[in-house]
């Protein structure tokens, strides 16, 4: 079946069989590795996307669903003059990350929750991370860094 | 210039990780690739009447499916005990569920998948062994029946101390389980191996390129110069990864033999039965004391679930045996083990290996000795720490403490708690039923860092414990540093910068570190026993140190001065007491190779410098844990999580904060989430991430971190090591906590992991008159 | 990780994918959000050899004011039920409850249609529609059916759905004056309930539905009588596990799910009770 979707900006055009999953149509046909793989039992997040906006666990999605959609990975997040966005840069000012396997999808969890919840308490960080696994932080520099970029831009920490 | 030892630097390793630019085994695409996946038994014990492949050799896109029978040529896998050989693929017998059986090669892995599936096996079942009491039972069913029992490997007490224990005026029995987990690193194991003509080349998910090549040498009977392996970004992995699997050899060759590079990914479902698990151990306790607190004869008796084959834990209770007594003078002290075969996924190194173990019966051992003497758990181990000036200490087995100041670090914890103060809330809230019941635990540690003497890792099959580092300044006056560990997120290329940058006195981003690729690197050791610091770092500070020797020499003759009169400062050399009279770092970098301008000295500047350490090193901690527990549910929450580690000098403080972190989360996940189970049958119930309980941000608590600093002796660093610290301390921690919540309605004793459930039948059973 | 393989359709219209519904039979299956559905295949422990995606019939994706009741369109997600100001006014329990459901992710993915029909009693709004006695809508060759929460779930994993029926509405009566709790207790805030409580002030008394107490949600009846009879909530949750058939499992024993079942309740009548 032929699907027509925006990929980071970018109109693409690809066959795909019905049961292939929107998260190896981002990394085996496009190309676009940024986003991983870490179970299969949509448990862990490492392959969280946006889609339509929203996060989605990309490997609980068909390509084929994502007919008509837009698409945006780890790899179309940047800042500004293609630097790094506030979430990837505040990321590295707490030590939100280690191995870096669970990030991207972790980054774009974050980016999905303070688009609905600008400012958020701890305790909604962390629930709102509910969805995403990581083994080698223990999420403290990850919920500092979200509540430093939720700060920044003038939501109150309540 | 300020020291860049002891700063905070963010990380080099970030901007590609956060912009999807990391270089994991599985983002990897070469011309021609198949992918490889494995048939795996769906028998816990089983002999193998025959496998039919002739449907999935069939299957669309398939290029080939072998079994044991058709690839001949196939080494078996190391084993802890010669005689027991497992192979790379089973041949006539299986002993666990998720042993590869057979190999499916295909176009892609959705094809490679779909043939999997058309394998039919043909099993005989035998009687499962699901666990050490059905392994050690009589007339067991045995897993290999040439070896006579279950018991891989038996050590009996190191000594007796039974009259040790028999004048002792109290006496205490515990049975400890440190139950069975997985470490599930987020990237689950994967290779490539792309064997051509005149090398053999590897990509792996692994914790030591230079390991892997040595091991697919002697497996493969080829010459180092014809294997090339490659760890690039590696998601995490806690000591599993350094484990051995049958992808490395099956993945070798069938590339030879089909003449294209194979990639073998697992899913996370095949890493769960696949990948080494971890901890499995149960330990009888036998403490003798005395009405002051002070502990007199303590045995331990290990038993380890090894899995179905002998692998990496045959080794491991050594390990907890070591560090048994922990932080404390005892007298007497006898440690023994056996390591138990059972028809389960092989055990092997997971955080800490063997040490988390150890702290975990000790520091119960200490809390019951509080309890039942009725002295606070804090004076309890005030009264038996090693003092200050025991070190170095030898303990019972000969393994030695290099330094520490136990007390040190407890007092720093005890400030940032407010000891008193908790006593009392926790007085205030006994009383007020509505309210969920407090309980502060302990956990004061030491583990093993910088492993190690090379005698003792010979003794764990490694090349050695020392470490290498090779620092060549380039013409234009960069560094490139080359060093033989082999980081999974631990941020080497950032702290190595650091102890170079500052020993060159040049600014961290002029500092490039390489590692993780045989053909770059010299041999080396790898990342694993919190050693990358302690012994990694040590070897980046020679050769940045001989570096600058080199380059003083360069300089002293460009200045017409003498070497020693020459001083390095800010990225300028320079005559003593003439800074004008100097050269910038560049510019003597650059002039190092123009023998022109040297005279008789060689140009060049490329030093080696390999270090071996002559101990191991035993970072230390004190760490509390404040839980609340639901009187009706039994569920626990934990309300403050406070820790102070004491690994000598701190490199980076932010890594550092960061391996403590997620060494605390694994270990709070050991203690009230994890645990893998098997059923009656051997079939493993905890076969996806749904089951198997890691938990998220929204379990975990905050940290509050500290550290005190006792430099070690061991290396001119002062640094001992960190990594496995956090895993060491939490578990004991938290679950000394609940135990003492639960103390005054007679609870008191609670096995790991703490659910809901088993914390609600303690209660129950301790207020209906029996005792937990 | 990678389901069978299989046909897929993607009807542009309900009356479409009803058709291949009556086609096709026991072979297909509808996929909306995917999240109960997917995760099965990629197992393979369900192989429908044809999906039916509904997930684009936009005319099914709705919450509205019915006049007495909120109609929910089958193919909201339970991110829409959320963040509903609507639903918060007439159906706080359902509003409140559709933000546990699994992860944010699954959130913006799965539907309450898809949820409902899956009728997995571990799931948490098969009890809150019980509890609210709604009426869940059915679209099939027969035409539209409406069928009471209460008749809906039948068995585990089975609905009063036919297989060639499609779930097209829930409507939820307006109780936005009712006092309710909704008790959720899992180990992880992601895991399905193991013991979980919605439950609402009803005419004269109040409806308790219980999470995964048996196969299908269940009504603690003993206890709603015990209540009307004027019993407090002590002693009327000490009754909530009658007549429920919970299971052990890994995550907990039938016995301990008694004892939570009433421990909930019990807050859950505390909490209505103020």
């Amino acid at each position: 079946m032929r699907i027509a979707l925006t990929v980071n900006g970018r109109p693409e055009e690809v066959e795909v069989e019905p049961r292939l999953l929107l998260v190896h149509l981002l990394r085996d046909h496009l190309g676009l590795t940024g986003t991983n793989v870490g179970c299969d039992s949509t448990s862990c997040g490492a392959c969280t996307v946006l889609l339509d906006g929203q996060s989605v666990k990309s490997c609980t999605v068909l390509a084929v669903q994502a007919d008509g959609a837009e698409v945006t990975t780890i790899e179309g997040l940047s800042g500004t003059a293609g630097g790094l966005h506030p979430l990837q840069a505040a990321f590295q000012r707490h030590h939100a990350l280690q191995c870096g396997y669970c990030t991207p999808g972790m980054v774009m969890a974050a980016a999905s929750l303070l688009a609905e919840h600008p400012s958020p308490t701890e305790e909604e960080v962390r629930r709102g991370l509910e969805g995403n696994l990581c083994r080698c932080t223990g999420y403290q520099g990850i919920v500092d860094a979200i509540l430093e970029v939720a700060r920044a831009r003038g939501g109150v920490e309540r | 210039m300020t020291s860049m030892v002891g700063a905070a630097v963010v990380r080099k390793e970030d901007p590609n990780l956060l912009t999807g630019r990391g270089t994991y085994v599985d983002n990897l695409r070469l011309p021609g690739m198949l992918h490889l996946a494995f048939v795996r038994s769906s028998e816990a014990h089983a002999e193998i009447r025959g496998i039919d492949t002739t449907a999935a050799a069939a299957a669309p896109g398939v290029v080939g499916v072998f079994t044991a029978r058709d690839l001949p040529e196939l080494p078996p896998m190391p084993t802890a005990v010669p005689g027991l050989e497992r192979p790379s693929l089973a041949r006539d017998r299986v002993r666990f569920v998720g042993e590869p059986v057979a190999v499916v090669v295909a176009q892609d892995r959705y094809l490679a998948a779909d043939a999997v599936a058309q394998v039919a096996v043909d099993y005989d079942p035998l009687p499962p062994v699901p666990d050490v009491e059905t392994a050690l039972a009589e007339g067991a069913p045995l897993l290999f029946p040439e070896h006579g029992s279950n018991v891989y490997l038996e050590i009996p007490l190191s000594q007796d101390v039974t009259a040790e224990l028999a004048a002792a005026p109290r006496r205490s029995r515990l049975r400890l389980v440190n139950q069975r987990c997985a470490p599930v690193p987020m990237e689950p194991f994967g290779v490539v191996a792309d064997w051509g003509p005149k090398v053999l080349t590897v990509w792996a998910s692994c914790q030591s390129a230079h390991f892997v090549r040595g091991q697919l040498s002697k497996l493969l009977g080829i010459p180092y110069r014809g294997i090339r392996v490659i760890a690039p970004d590696v998601g995490g992995g806690f000591g599993a990864k350094q484990s051995w699997y049958p992808e490395y050899v099956v993945a070798a060759l069938l590339s030879r033999r089909l003449g294209r590079p194979i990639k073998a990914v697992e899913t996370r479902s095949e890493n769960l039965v696949a990948m080494t698990h971890g901890r499995a151990q149960v330990q009888d306790v036998e403490v003798g004391f005395d009405d002051t607190g002070r502990i007199l004869a303590l045995q331990v008796m290990v038993t380890q679930d090894a899995g179905g084959y002998p692998a990496d834990a045959v080794g491991l209770p050594m390990l907890t045996m070591a560090m048994s007594a922990g932080c404390y003078r005892i007298p007497a002290v006898a440690t023994g083990c056996r390591v138990v075969a059972t028809t389960t996924t092989p055990v092997g190194a997971y955080r800490g290996a063997g040490r988390p173990e150890a702290a975990y019966l000790i520091e119960r051992v200490v809390d019951v000795v509080s309890r039942e003497t009725g002295i606070d758990p804090i004076e309890v181990r005030r009264r038996n720490f090693l003092s200050p000036d025991s070190f170095p200490h030898t303990t019972h087995l000969g393994f030695v403490y290099d330094s520490g100041d136990y007390d040190k670090a407890l007092r720093r914890l005890l400030e940032m708690i407010d000891y008193e103060e908790l006593r009392r809330e926790q007085a205030a809230r006994r009383e007020d039923p509505r309210q969920p019941l407090m309980g502060i635990g302990f956990s004061t540690f030491v583990e093993m860092g910088g492993v190690g003497p090379s005698a003792m890792m010979e003794g764990l099959g490694m090349l050695g414990g020392w470490e290498s580092a090779r620092a060549r300044v380039n013409p234009d006056g960069t560094v490139t540093i080359a060093v033989g560990t082999s980081p999974h997120g631990q941020g080497h290329e950032t702290a190595f910068a650091q102890i170079a940058a500052d020993v060159l006195s040049l600014p961290v981003d002029r500092i490039e570190v390489v590692h993780g690729d045989t053909d770059v690197v010299q041999e080396g050791i790898g990342t694993f026993g919190s050693r990358s610091i302690a012994v990694g770092g040590e070897a980046v500070r020679l050769a940045s140190l001989r570096a600058r020797e080199k380059a003083v020499r360069v300089a002293a003759h460009l200045l017409e001065a003498a070497p020693e009169d020459v001083e390095v400062s800010d990225g300028r050399l320079f005559v003593r007491g003439s800074p004008d009279r100097g050269l910038s770092w560049e510019e003597v970098a650059n002039k190092a190779y123009r023998p022109t301008q040297l005279g008789d000295l060689e140009p060049g500047i490329e030093v080696t410098a390999f270090y071996e350490p002559r101990l191991t090193t035993c970072p230390s901690g004190a760490h509390c844990c404040v839980v609340g527990v639901d009187r009706e549910t039994g569920r626990v929450t934990i309300e403050r999580y406070v820790g102070v580690d004491d690994c000598g000098v701190v490199i980076n403080p932010l890594t550092a904060r960061g391996q403590v972190m997620g060494g605390v989360a694994q270990g709070i996940a050991q203690a009230l989430y994890e645990q893998v189970s098997y059923g009656e049958n051997g079939q493993p119930l905890t076969s996806t991430l749904a089951e198997y309980l890691v938990p998220s941000a929204a379990e975990m608590p905050r940290f509050e971190l500290d550290h005190v600093e006792t430099p070690t002796p061991v290396n001119p660093l002062g640094a001992k090591g960190l990594g496995e610290s956090g895993a060491t301390a939490a578990p004991q921690a938290v679950v000394n906590a609940v135990i003492d919540a639960l103390s005054p309605l007679g609870v008191r004793d609670l096995q790991m992991p703490l659910t809901p459930e088993r914390v609600w039948r303690a209660i129950q059973a301790a207020t209906s008159g029996g005792v937990a | 990780m990678i389901p069978a393989p299989f046909e897929y359709a993607r009807p542009q219209a309900l009356e479409e994918a009803v058709s291949l519904l009556v086609h096709h039979g026991d072979e297909a299956k509808l996929l909306a959000g995917g999240h109960s559905l997917l995760p099965l295949m990629k197992l393979r422990v369900a192989t429908p050899s044809l999906l039916i995606d509904i997930g684009r019939l936009s005319d099914l994706r709705y919450i509205r004011d019915g006049g007495d009741h909120v109609a929910i369109g089958a193919l909201a997600r339970h991110h829409d039920l959320e963040t509903s100001a609507l639903l918060e006014r007439e159906a706080p329990l359902l509003r409140h409850a559709a933000g546990f459901v699994g992860d944010p992710q699954v959130r913006h993915r799965g539907t309450i249609g898809g949820c409902l029909a899956h009728a997995d009693p571990a799931a948490d709004l098969p009890a809150v529609v019980v509890a609210l006695e709604a009426i869940v809508v059915a679209y099939g060759p027969r035409g539209e059916r409406a069928i009471p929460a209460r008749d809906f779930f039948r068995s585990m994993f089975g609905s009063a759905l036919a297989p060639d029926e499609v779930l097209v509405e829930v409507r939820v009566p307006k109780v936005g004056d009712r006092r309710w709790a909704f008790q959720k207790f899992n180990r992880r805030s992601i895991d399905w309930a193991i013991v979980g409580v919605a439950a609402v002030e009803s005419d004269g008394g109040v409806n308790i539905a219980l999470v995964n107490m048996g196969p299908t949600p269940i009504r603690a009846l003993e206890t709603e009588a015990a209540l009307r009879r004027g019993a407090s909530p002590s002693e009327a949750s000490a009754l909530a596990d009658r007549g429920t058939e919970p299971l052990s499992d890994l995550n907990a024993s039938a016995e301990y799910r008694r004892h939570l079942a009433r421990v909930l309740v019990r807050r859950s009548l505390e909490q209505i009770r103020g």
